[in-house]
C-alpha cells in the first residue's frame, strides 16, 4: 500500500492558498443534497459541524455525552496558540511552524503544520467574533501568556477554562444551527460501527444509549472528531468517558492507524495518591509561567519545604535548561522529573512528585494577581489534596494527557479508508511524537473550522458517490456484528467488573510502555496484554440487558478495545527503535539522557494496518522529509 | 492519612422514566477519605457488579468540576453540602464515619429521570439553540484586536460564562425555575460588543423557549445562587430582566418578518 499524503505542489507558504483555489467547489443550492455524518461534538466536531451546516450540508452530528457541552474539550485550561503577535515579541507564522516542527521533534508533516500555523490568527478572530470571553488587558486589548517550548507569548486564554469557553463557543455555533433546521444532532449515541459500501464509508451503526436500540445511518462521508486513546494507560487527564472506540471500529474497517506511541506524559499533575483513582488532575501549563520546579538536592530529605533553604534545593529545569527553563516542552519536563524522582529526590509520602514552587511569584506580584490568573487551578489543587498552595508549594508528577497518534490522514484530513476523514486529536496529524502545549485546541478549531469546510467539499465534487440506503447488505452485516459483540459480553457473566482489567492494562502500559521504554519491557508487555484480554473475556461482569440504559455494557465494550488496541501501541513502541518526543528508548538517548532519533531508519510515520485480534498488524511507512526545517538534535539548553 | 471511612448509604433506584422510584440502602465500606464521592459509587457498583447485581446509575465524565455531567442531591443539596463545589469533587474526608448519605436524582419537570440518578437535561440544549448565540458564520471575521473591550466587561462576561450547564440552580429552585442558567448566557453575551445587535431578541426567544419547556417561574429565593459549583450571581438575572424588558418593549417590531430561530 502506497501511503500517498498528497501534500499539494509549491512553496510551503503557498500551499494551503493555492490549493485552496484549486480544489472543486459544490454549488451552494447542491451542498444541501449531501449527508454528512460528524461523529463528536468536541472542538474539532462541533466547529466542523457548524461550519458545514453554515455552509448548508445535511449535517447529522453524534455525540454518546448527553450534550456536545460535555465533550472533554471542556476540561482544556490553559490556553490556545496563535501566531498573532500581538505582544510584537518575534512572533509569526513561520515561528509558531517552526516551534511546532522542532517541538514535535521532527516527525511531522511539514505542510500540514504550516498550514495550522498560518489558520491559527484566524481561530482567534473567529472566537472573539462568537463572542469567546479570552482574557484582556486594561486598554480592552486580548491578554498573551506563555507556554512550554516557545520563547514568545502566543496563547491566547479565558482564565484557567479556555477549553470550556472555545467549546461553548463552538457548541453555541453548532445549536444555532440546529434551531434553524440545517443541523440533527444525535445525543447519547455511541458509533460502534463504520459502514464500507464499495470500498467508501457510507455510514456508521450506533447504539442509542437510553433505548439500547442500534440504528443505522447512511451519508456521502463520514467524519470522525472522537478524541484521544489517553485512558488505554487508565489513569489519565482524560475524562471517564474518553476511548478509542470509534478510531479503533474504524480502524478494523480498514482505516490505517498512526504512530500509536506517540503519547504524551504532562509533567505537571496531581500525583497519584492511591489505587482508588478514577482519573488524575491537570495542573495547566500555564502555571510553569510563574511556578518553579525543584527538588532537594539531598535523597531522603525530608524536611517540609519551607524549613528547606535555597543552597539545598535544585531547581532541575531552570539549571539544565537556561534559555527556556521551567518552560521546556512537556516531554524534556517530564522525564526530568522522572530522572529525579529515580536519583530519590522525589517528595511526599509517596517520593514520586516533585514542587511546583509560588512562592517568589506570589511575593514578586502579590496573592491576588496569581489567584486571577490561576484561582481555579488553585483552587482545584487545595480541594483534591487539602493543602493550600498558596502557603505550601504543589507536589506534582507526570501523567499521561494526550495522544499525538491517531488514525493515518492525507493532507485533506481524510483516512486511508476514502470517504472517511479525521479531525482533532483522533487523527495522527500535526504534532509530530510530542504536542506543544495550547497546540490541541488549535489544531481542533483549525480541523473543523477552517480546513474540512474545504477538503470535504472538494471530496464530494471530485468523487462518485453513488445512492446507498441503509437496506444495503453492508449496513445489515455491520449492524450484526456489533450486535454480536455486545451479545458476546452480556453472555459472559462472570464475577469481575470491567474496570479490574482495565487497571489491570493500564498498570503494565504504564510500566512498559510509559514515560521510558526499553525492548525487554516492551516485550514483556506484548506477552502479558493478549493475557489480559483473555482473562476480561473469561470473566468480566456485564449485568443488565442490551435493550436498556446500561453503563456497564458501555464500560466493558469501550474497555474491551482498548484490550485490543493496547497491543498496537506497544507493538508500535517496540519497533520504532529511536527515541523521539515523547516516545523516549532508553536504548537510545544522548550523553546527556535526551531523546537521541534514528533520522536514517525512522524517519517516518509508521502506519498500521489491521489483520485480526492477537494477529500481527501490518506496517506502512510514510517517510517525512524536511525542506523548511533542519533536522537537528533538538535543544533548549 | 487518616482511617477508612464506612457509610449508609440510600441511593435512589428507578427503572427508566415511567417507573416508580424507590430508595435502595447498601453499605459503603472501607471508604479512603481521600475518594472523591463519585469514586465512593465506583467502588460500591463495583461490589455490586461483584454481585451479579445492577450497579446504580449516575453520570460524569470530566471528574473535576467543568463538564456540568455530574449531577446528583446528596442529602437534599444538589452537588452536596460544600459551597462552589460539584459532587465530582467533593470529597469523602467531608462526612463522618457512619453517617448516612441519601442520593437522589435532579428534581424538576423539564428534568425526568432516565434511570437511577440520571436525568435528560436536554432542555437546556433547547434554550440555547433558541438563541444563546452571536448569529455569525465562520469565516470572514474581523482582527480579534479591532474591537477593544473594557477589562471589567470581559471580566463579568466571564464570571457569567463560567457556567457548567449542570443544572444545580434548576434542581435547587422549589419552582424548578431555569433562570440562573439562562441569565448566565444571557449576560456573558450581553456584556460583549459582538453580543449587543441581537441582545433584546436573544433574551426574548430564551426566556420564551425556557417557559415552554415547563421550568417554573422566578420567585427570588436565590436557592439556585448557593447550589450552583461555580458560584455564578444572581445579579445576572436582574441583567436578563432588563433584556427581556427591553425587548418586550422593542423586540415585536424587530421580530416582524425575521422567523426561525437565529
Ligand atoms: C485536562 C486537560 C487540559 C487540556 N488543556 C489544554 C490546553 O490548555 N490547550 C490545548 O491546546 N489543549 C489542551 N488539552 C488537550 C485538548 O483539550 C484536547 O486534545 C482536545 O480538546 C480534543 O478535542 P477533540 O474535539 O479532538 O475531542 P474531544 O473533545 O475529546 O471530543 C470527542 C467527542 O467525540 C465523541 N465521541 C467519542 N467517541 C464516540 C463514539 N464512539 N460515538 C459517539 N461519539 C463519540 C464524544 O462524545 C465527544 O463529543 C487538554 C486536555 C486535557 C485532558
Ligand atoms: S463530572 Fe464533570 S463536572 Fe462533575
Amino acid at each position: 500500500m502506497i501511503l500517498d499524503s498528497k501534500i499539494p505542489p509549491g512553496p510551503i507558504e503557498r500551499k494551503w492558498t493555492d490549493y485552496r483555489f484549486d480544489m472543486k467547489l459544490i454549488n451552494p443550492a447542491n451542498k444541501r443534497k449531501h449527508k454528512v455524518i460528524v461523529v463528536g461534538t468536541g472542538l474539532a466536531g462541533a466547529s466542523a459541524s457548524a461550519t458545514l451546516a453554515e455552509l448548508g450540508y445535511n449535517v447529522h452530528a453524534f455525540t454518546f455525552h448527553d450534550s456536545p457541552r460535555r465533550a472533554h474539550s471542556i476540561a482544556a485550561q490553559g490556553g490556545i496558540n496563535a501566531a498573532k503577535n500581538y505582544p510584537n515579541d518575534g512572533d509569526s507564522v513561520h515561528r509558531l511552524f517552526y516551534d511546532t516542527v522542532k517541538g514535535g521533534d521532527f516527525r511531522a508533516r511539514e505542510a500540514n503544520v504550516h498550514r495550522l500555523a498560518e489558520i491559527s490568527t484566524q481561530i482567534i478572530d473567529q472566537c472573539v467574533a462568537q463572542g469567546v470571553p479570552f482574557a484582556r488587558e486594561y486598554g480592552g486589548l486580548l491578554d498573551n501568556r506563555s507556554f512550554g517550548g516557545a520563547q514568545v507569548s502566543r496563547t491566547f486564554y479565558a482564565r484557567g477554562q479556555t477549553g470550556q469557553q472555545l467549546l461553548l463557543g463552538a457548541y453555541q455555533a453548532l445549536m444555532r444551527q440546529v434551531g434553524l433546521g440545517q443541523l440533527k444532532l444525535h445525543a447519547r449515541q455511541e458509533m460502534l460501527d463504520v459502514v464500507v459500501v464499495d470500498g467508501q464509508a457510507r455510514g456508521i451503526i450506533t447504539r442509542n444509549l437510553v433505548t439500547g436500540a442500534l440504528e443505522r445511518h447512511e451519508a456521502d462521508a463520514v467524519i470522525l472528531a472522537t478524541g484521544g486513546y489517553g485512558r488505554v494507560f487508565y489513569l489519565s487527564t482524560n475524562a471517564a468517558g474518553s476511548n478509542v472506540t470509534a478510531t479503533w471500529r474504524a480502524h478494523k474497517r480498514g482505516a490505517l492507524f498512526a504512530n500509536p506511541c506517540y503519547t504524551q506524559i504532562h509533567p505537571t499533575c496531581i500525583p497519584v495518591s492511591g489505587d482508588h483513582q478514577s482519573k488524575l488532575t491537570l495542573m495547566s501549563e500555564s502555571l510553569r509561567n510563574d511556578g518553579r520546579v525543584w527538588v532537594p538536592k539531598k535523597a531522603g530529605d525530608v524536611r517540609s519545604p519551607d524549613q528547606i533553604p535555597e543552597s539545598d534545593r535544585w531547581y532541575f529545569l531552570e539549571e539544565k535548561y537556561p534559555s527556556f527553563g521551567n518552560l521546556v516542552p512537556r516531554d524534556v519536563a517530564s522525564r526530568n522529573a522522572k530522572q529525579a524522582c529515580d536519583q530519590g529526590l522525589g517528595v511526599g509520602e509517596t517520593r514520586l512528585a516533585v514542587y511546583l514552587d509560588f512562592s517568589d511569584a506570589i511575593k514578586r506580584l502579590g496573592e491576588s494577581k496569581i489567584s486571577e490568573k490561576y484561582g481555579n487551578l488553585f483552587h482545584m489543587y487545595a480541594k483534591i489534596t487539602d493543602e493550600n498552595p498558596y502557603r505550601v508549594p504543589m507536589r506534582i508528577y507526570p501523567a499521561v494527557h494526550y495522544t499525538m497518534g491517531g488514525l493515518w490522514v492525507d493532507y485533506n484530513l481524510m483516512s486511508s479508508l476514502p470517504g472517511l476523514h479525521v479531525l482533532g486529536e483522533a487523527n495522527f496529524s500535526d504534532h509530530g511524537a510530542n504536542r506543544l502545549g495550547a497546540s490541541a485546541l488549535m489544531q481542533g478549531l483549525a480541523d473543523g473550522y477552517f480546513v474540512i469546510p474545504y477538503t470535504l467539499g472538494n471530496y464530494l465534487a471530485s468523487n462518485k458517490i453513488s445512492k446507498v440506503t441503509t437496506d444495503h447488505a453492508a449496513f445489515a452485516d455491520a449492524e450484526r456484528s456489533v450486535k454480536d459483540r455486545l451479545d458476546k459480553l452480556l453472555a459472559v457473566r462472570g464475577g469481575k467488573p470491567a474496570v479490574e482489567f482495565h487497571k489491570q492494562l493500564g498498570k503494565v502500559m504504564w510500566d512498559y510502555c510509559g514515560m521510558a521504554r526499553n525492548e525487554a519491557g516492551l516485550k514483556h508487555a506484548l506477552q502479558e496484554i493478549p493475557k489480559i484480554r483473555e482473562s476480561f473475556w473469561r470473566e468480566v461482569s456485564v449485568t443488565g440487558h442490551g435493550q436498556d440504559f446500561n453503563q456497564a455494557l458501555e464500560e466493558a465494550g469501550r474497555i474491551a478495545d482498548f484490550l485490543e488496541f493496547g497491543e498496537l501501541l506497544v507493538l508500535d513502541a517496540f519497533t520504532r527503535r529511536e527515541s523521539c518526543g515523547g516516545h523516549f528508548r532508553e536504548e537510545s538517548q544522548t550523553p546527556d539522557n535526551e531523546a537521541l532519533r534514528d533520522d536514517e531508519n525512522y524517519c517516518h510515520v509508521a502506519a498500521w494496518e489491521y489483520k485480526g485480534v492477537g494477529e500481527t498488524s501490518a506496517l506502512h511507512k510514510e517517510p517525512l522529509t524536511f525542506e523548511n526545517v533542519h533536522l537537528t538534535q533538538r535543544s533548549y539548553k | 492519612m487518616s482511617g477508612k471511612l464506612n457509610f449508609k448509604l440510600r441511593l435512589w433506584r428507578q427503572k427508566d422514566k415511567v417507573s416508580e422510584g424507590k430508595f435502595q440502602e447498601v453499605e459503603a465500606k472501607n471508604i479512603s477519605p481521600d475518594m472523591s464521592f463519585l469514586e465512593m459509587l465506583d467502588e460500591v457498583n463495583n461490589d455490586l457488579m461483584r454481585k451479579g447485581e445492577e450497579p446504580v446509575a449516575f453520570e460524569s465524565d470530566c471528574r473535576e468540576g467543568i463538564c456540568g455531567t455530574c449531577s446528583l442531591v446528596v442529602n437534599g443539596l444538589p452537588h452536596g453540602p460544600e459551597k462552589g463545589t460539584t459532587v465530582c469533587q467533593l470529597f469523602m474526608r467531608k462526612f463522618r464515619d457512619g453517617q448516612t448519605i441519601s442520593v437522589e436524582p435532579w428534581r424538576a419537570a423539564a428534568f425526568p429521570v432516565i434511570k437511577d440518578l440520571v436525568t435528560d437535561r436536554d432542555a437546556f440544549d433547547q434554550i440555547i439553540a433558541a438563541g444563546g448565540f452571536v448569529s455569525v458564520n465562520t469565516g470572514g471575521a474581523q482582527d480579534a484586536n479591532a474591537l477593544p473591550v473594557r477589562k471589567c466587561d470581559a471580566d463579568t462576561a466571564m464570571d457569567a460564562a463560567a457556567c457548567i450547564g449542570c443544572g444545580a440552580c434548576v434542581a435547587a429552585c422549589p419552582n424548578a425555575s431555569a433562570m440562573l442558567f439562562t441569565a448566565a448566557k444571557i449576560s456573558h453575551l450581553g456584556h460583549l460588543p459582538q453580543g449587543q445587535p441581537e441582545r433584546e431578541r436573544r433574551a426574548l426567544r430564551m426566556v420564551a423557549k425556557m417557559d415552554e419547556l415547563g421550568f417554573g417561574n422566578c420567585s427570588n429565593h436565590y436557592e439556585c445562587e448557593a447550589a450552583c459549583p461555580k458560584e455564578i450571581s444572581v445579579e445576572h438575572i436582574a441583567r436578563m430582566n432588563r433584556d427581556y424588558g427591553l425587548s418586550a418593549l422593542l423586540g415585536t417590531e424587530r421580530e416582524r418578518g425575521n422567523t426561525g430561530a437565529g
